[in-house]
């Protein structure tokens, strides 16, 4: 039998991460915004059926970037993780904290020990009560867990984009201006973006339950022209 | 618990029961071999009708525990999601589960699959709860739920009633079910039209069961002291709307007028 040679860990770890890396910057990226009454998630999407962004809980959505069937496999994940605990416990009890870190350890598990990592990025947003309690959690494919403030980008190209995104943001928008302003910072200075390339979805805090609403074109349409 | 996480060709898809079946976490797993009977608290009447633009749903408020009045508030006329309703009658315990798991199954299914059931899908998820329920049915814990919903591909409401094997049987016209269900449904048989309105049909459901309140000790009347009045919902293309009830007291002031009338104007 013959040796396999051997490969320091640091080199399969950094292989590892190129490769994921690599992966997620060939996708399109997307970025949430906290507004005065809730948050809103624009993503560069030229699809209107398969969603980038999605609704895990009364408070909670989901939005991912890279590979299309592993970020949706996570959101399911999510889904089914979500709606046990209310069903075991309380609706109150479902936290989007909760969820990040279980994420992070599907993710730092299968970027540990399996053969390919999974070439994705979610983000884990909630709503509070109040905007001081506004959650953006933004999980990288190693399993890193970032707890963001006020506005966060994934995906390829994401510190030009925030580098765009952050002059703009000095106060909190209003809804219009957060979309506005995602809209300038994902498409830079030489390409235009128009309501049909964007997929746009909030949590909004207006007191119903289920707080996620998905926007649609029209609507998008009338917020980029206000 | 960990997150649970299947492998794509060995998941529970959008199904929250299977979901619940693969964790161990299943609520009627230990009612199946129940052996012996006791006496639980039964939730008792409810209707359901159809509108022109949609259907109205009404349940009394009473639980029963044999001849005791177990509770005097209750809701077995609940949303199911926005554009449907169930309303149970039955063994109090396992229907209020059942409702909680249907709830939350059309909520699941809706987020996995990233749109609605249809409202046909609907029927059949609940018939396939009530069936689940039926060895527990054989030792006296029967749930007997009706389904009404707007079905927003035809435009119109529809309503079903179920038989404690799960049997799911569509009207045109009105169901009524639990132990005043034939008063209450002889009221709405013979004042159904089919251009009922809205605050025609909710006057007809209250009556309904203000009629059945009068002949079966287990179904509750509109209780004026208390202010508890029967939980009246209406479904139609902009969804679930609960009635309030203000509106319920001056129906039921109407009807103490009407029987006034009827018994001759006695003080």
């Amino acid at each position: 039998m013959s040796m396999p040679f051997y490969v320091a860990p640091e080199q399969v770890m950094k292989d590892r991460a190129d490769y994921a890396r690599k992966g997620i910057a060939r996708g399109r990226a997307l970025v949430a915004i906290q507004y005065d009454t809730g948050i809103a998630i624009v993503a560069e999407n030229p699809s209107n059926t398969l969603r980038k962004v999605s609704e895990i809980y009364d408070r909670i959505a989901f939005a991912g970037v890279g590979k299309y069937n592993e970020f949706d496999q996570l959101r399911v994940a999510g889904v089914r993780a979500a709606d046990l605990k209310g069903y075991q416990y309380s609706r109150a009890d479902v936290d989007a904290r909760s969820l990040a870190n279980q994420y992070a350890q599907i993710l730092g598990q299968i970027f540990t020990h399996e053969m390919k990592p999974l070439e994705v990025e979610i983000l884990v947003a909630e709503i509070g009560a109040e905007s001081a309690g506004d959650q953006l959690f933004h999980i990288l494919y190693d399993g890193t867990v970032l707890d963001e403030k006020r506005f966060s980008v994934l995906g390829g190209d994401a510190d030009a984009i925030a580098a765009r995104l952050a002059p703009e943001l000095t106060a909190t928008p209003d809804l219009a201006t957060a979309v506005r302003v995602a809209r300038r910072a994902l498409c830079g200075p030489d390409r235009q973006l128009v309501a049909d390339d964007l997929e746009v979805a909030v949590l909004r805090r207006n007191g119903t339950r289920r707080a996620f609403a998905r926007l649609d074109d029209s609507e998008v349409s009338r917020l980029l022209a206000d | 618990m960990a997150m649970p996480f299947f492998a794509p060709d060995n998941g529970p898809g959008a199904s929250f029961i299977d979901l619940l079946h693969r964790t161990g976490l299943e609520p009627f797993r230990n009612l199946r071999d129940a052996t012996g009977s006791v006496s639980v608290p039964h939730a008792t009447t409810c209707v359901a009708l159809r509108f022109d633009g949609g259907v109205v749903m009404a349940g009394d408020r009473r639980a029963t525990s044999g001849n005791l009045i177990s509770h005097r508030s209750m809701e077995k006329v609940v949303e199911a999601d926005r554009f449907s309703g169930v309303a149970i009658a039955g063994a109090a315990g396992p229907a209020m589960e059942m409702i909680k798991l249907f709830q939350l199954q059309l909520e699941h299914y809706e987020k996995v699959e990233g749109q609605m059931l249809s409202l046909e899908g609907k029927a059949n998820q609940l018939s396939l709860l009530v069936r689940g329920n039926l060895p527990a049915a054989m030792q006296g814990m029967v749930v007997v739920p009706i389904f009404a919903g707007f079905d927003l591909a035809v435009g119109a409401g529809r309503l079903w009633d179920y038989d404690p094997t799960g049997g799911r049987y569509e009207e045109k016209e009105y169901v009524a079910t639990g132990s005043g269900s034939l008063h209450a449904g002889t009221v709405v048989k013979v004042g159904w039209r089919s251009n009922l309105d809205s605050d025609g049909a909710i006057k007809l459901a209250v009556k309904s069961l203000w009629e059945a309140a009068d002949a079966d000790s287990a179904t509750g009347g509109p209780d004026a002291l208390r202010g508890i009045y029967p939980v009246v919902a209406t479904i139609t293309s902009s969804g679930w709307a609960r009635v309030d009830d203000g509106f319920l007291a001056q129906i039921v002031e109407e009807l103490l007028q009407e029987q006034r009338t009827r018994n001759g104007g006695a003080k």
